[in-house]
């Protein structure tokens, strides 16, 4: 990377629940313009790291910032503001069942941009939903959407607040091959397009390594390998290697 | 051959009295949290009035076919059932105001609160409930919003606002019922029903009613809005939210109904 200006750093995070350790002191430096791929097991602790990231959990011990902000010290008021920069694509999309397509792209937006007219939001859904290739579904309910489709609006939702930061939950998950594709070329758009720095949670290694410029291991609550798709899935770590060879037994 | 390493017994949690006492406190506490912090986001900007007047229209405008319904039977039921009793002694004529303080005291509060316990707690902890298991809470936090704000507190502020409004207009409706039977039966004129069941309410009536039955909303906003908010476990959690919002609401209803008569009663 050029430019080295780091958007999210976590050092030493540890988080737990009960006595289950999930987190065990993990350091991560994220720079600006740069994807991601938090790669591991489910379980692992990958969707609980972005949680902390987006100050849904608190995290044990250690520090988390983001754009300079630290986001378990900063009060609410002004995590709000931060989690304005910083979009999140859920797992399961999460889109509001009970409005349709363009009420849940409406929401964020109108409820965070109060200035802006009726046009101005028009508009706004509009250019999103192009951008997501998905103008057809604007009058849609959600449950008359496909999987896919479920993913992109979610990402959709995101962008339309125009994030700096993007983390995305298992984007490819329960999506065919095909479909999964979409989604990460999608990635690679919106990092293009919105210049955004973005940390992607997933355990699918065509995703990891179509979307990614760096990866980061995540094993038994700690980063085991950094660095980008080769020089991590070169090493000789019977734990990386097995983890290569479920996912990409006839790519090696 | 390789034996297992024994293993130690995992550490044993120690409870002040027993795992379900001490649960049941912890419980009461988290509840606590939940209504001093729907107070203080009440009272703090940014209000969220659309969707308070959106709830509003949910709780209060969707249910006044049931309320219609229940408060007319209720009526000519208690009108019917009372009248045996009453012509026994000769004092058929005291049944309007036999009705009246039946149900502006306690019948139009009480019934409207359980029927707003069944449609309106139920619909909020399966509400709240799916939209928490599926991250919809979540989603809404990440983006901006604060989800207790426009979920919690809008659903609680209307239904303590609506019920006082359900309460009198159940009585209102409860009364026709009552002139309907007594009028089909005694040719009572209108203008005599309303000056004998006017004749014995006060103002402390009407006015205790109110304040009960806000009472009661505000008991089922919270019930509800809780149970939904801390739904957990996929689909059977929703399903347990709604159950509950519905048990723990008529359970508080009938406690807070005996604790209030006995002050009106002082007061009175």
């Amino acid at each position: 990377m050029d430019n080295k200006e780091v958007v999210i750093s976590i050092k030493d995070l540890k988080k737990s629940f009960g006595s289950l350790s999930v987190l065990k002191g993990i350091d991560l430096d994220v720079y600006k313009g740069e994807n991601v791929a938090v790669l591991g097991r489910s379980g692992t602790g990958k969707s609980v790291l972005i949680k902390i990231i987006s100050g849904l959990l608190k995290p044990d011990s250690g520090t988390v910032k983001v754009l300079g902000e630290e986001v378990d010290k900063i009060s609410i008021a002004e995590l709000q503001k931060l989690r304005l920069k910083i979009g999140f694509s859920f797992q399961s999309s999460a889109l509001y069942d009970s409005m349709t397509v363009r009420q849940n792209l409406e929401f964020p937006l109108v409820r965070n941009r109060r200035n802006l007219s009726k046009q101005e939001v028009g508009k706004a859904i509009e250019e999103v939903l192009n951008d997501v290739g998905l103008s057809q579904t604007i009058n849609q309910m959600p449950s008359e959407l496909s999987g896919g489709q479920r993913k992109r609006i979610g990402i959709a939702r995101t962008l339309i607040l125009k994030p700096e930061v993007m983390l995305y939950d298992e984007p490819t998950s329960g999506l065919d091959p095909i479909t999964s594709i979409d989604i990460n070329n999608l990635i690679v758009q919106v990092q293009k397009e919105y210049n955004t720095t973005s940390i992607i949670i997933t355990h699918d290694l065509t995703c990891a390594k179509h979307t990614a410029d760096k990866v980061a291991m995540l094993l038994d609550g700690r980063f085991l390998a950094q660095g980008t798709f080769k020089e991590v899935f070169s090493t000789d770590n019977e734990s990386v290697k097995t983890f290569y060879d479920y996912n990409f037994i006839n790519d090696k | 051959m390789k034996t297992e390493p024994e293993q130690s017994p995992p550490p044993r949690i120690k409870y002040f009295i027993s795992e379900k006492i001490d649960g049941l406190f912890l419980s009461l506490y988290d509840v606590h949290k939940f209504m001093v912090r729907f107070f203080k986001e009440a009272f703090m900007p940014p209000y969220e009035f659309k969707e308070i007047i959106n709830q509003c229209y949910q709780v209060g405008y969707r249910s006044l076919p049931l309320v219609s319904l229940t408060g007319f039977i209720v009526g000519i039921v208690f009108t019917k059932q009372s009248r045996p009793s009453l012509s026994t002694f000769g004092a058929s004529s005291w049944l309007p105001s036999l009705i009246s303080i039946a149900i502006i005291r306690a019948l139009a509060p009480l019934v409207t609160a359980l029927i707003a316990a069944g449609k309106v707690g139920s619909n909020m902890g399966a509400e709240l409930g799916s939209m928490k298991v599926t991250e919809q809470i979540d989603a809404m936090e990440v983006s901006a919003t604060n989800p207790f704000k426009f979920l919690v507190t809008t659903r609680i502020l209307a239904i303590t606002c609506m019920l006082p409004i359900l309460v009198l207009y159940m009585g209102f409706v409860g009364m026709m019922g009552s002139y309907l039977n007594i009028h089909l039966t005694e040719q009572t004129s209108f203008a005599a029903f309303v000056r004998s069941a006017f004749s014995t309410i006060s103002f402390l009536d009407i006015f205790s009613s109110v304040l009960k039955s806000a009472v009661y909303g505000f008991t089922i906003g919270v019930a509800g809005c809780y149970q939904g908010y801390h739904a957990q476990n996929g689909t059977q959690g929703v399903g347990r939210a709604a159950n509950s919002a519905v048990v723990v609401s008529m359970f508080m209803i009938f406690i807070e109904e005996m604790l209030i008569v006995q002050v009106i009663n002082a007061i009175r």
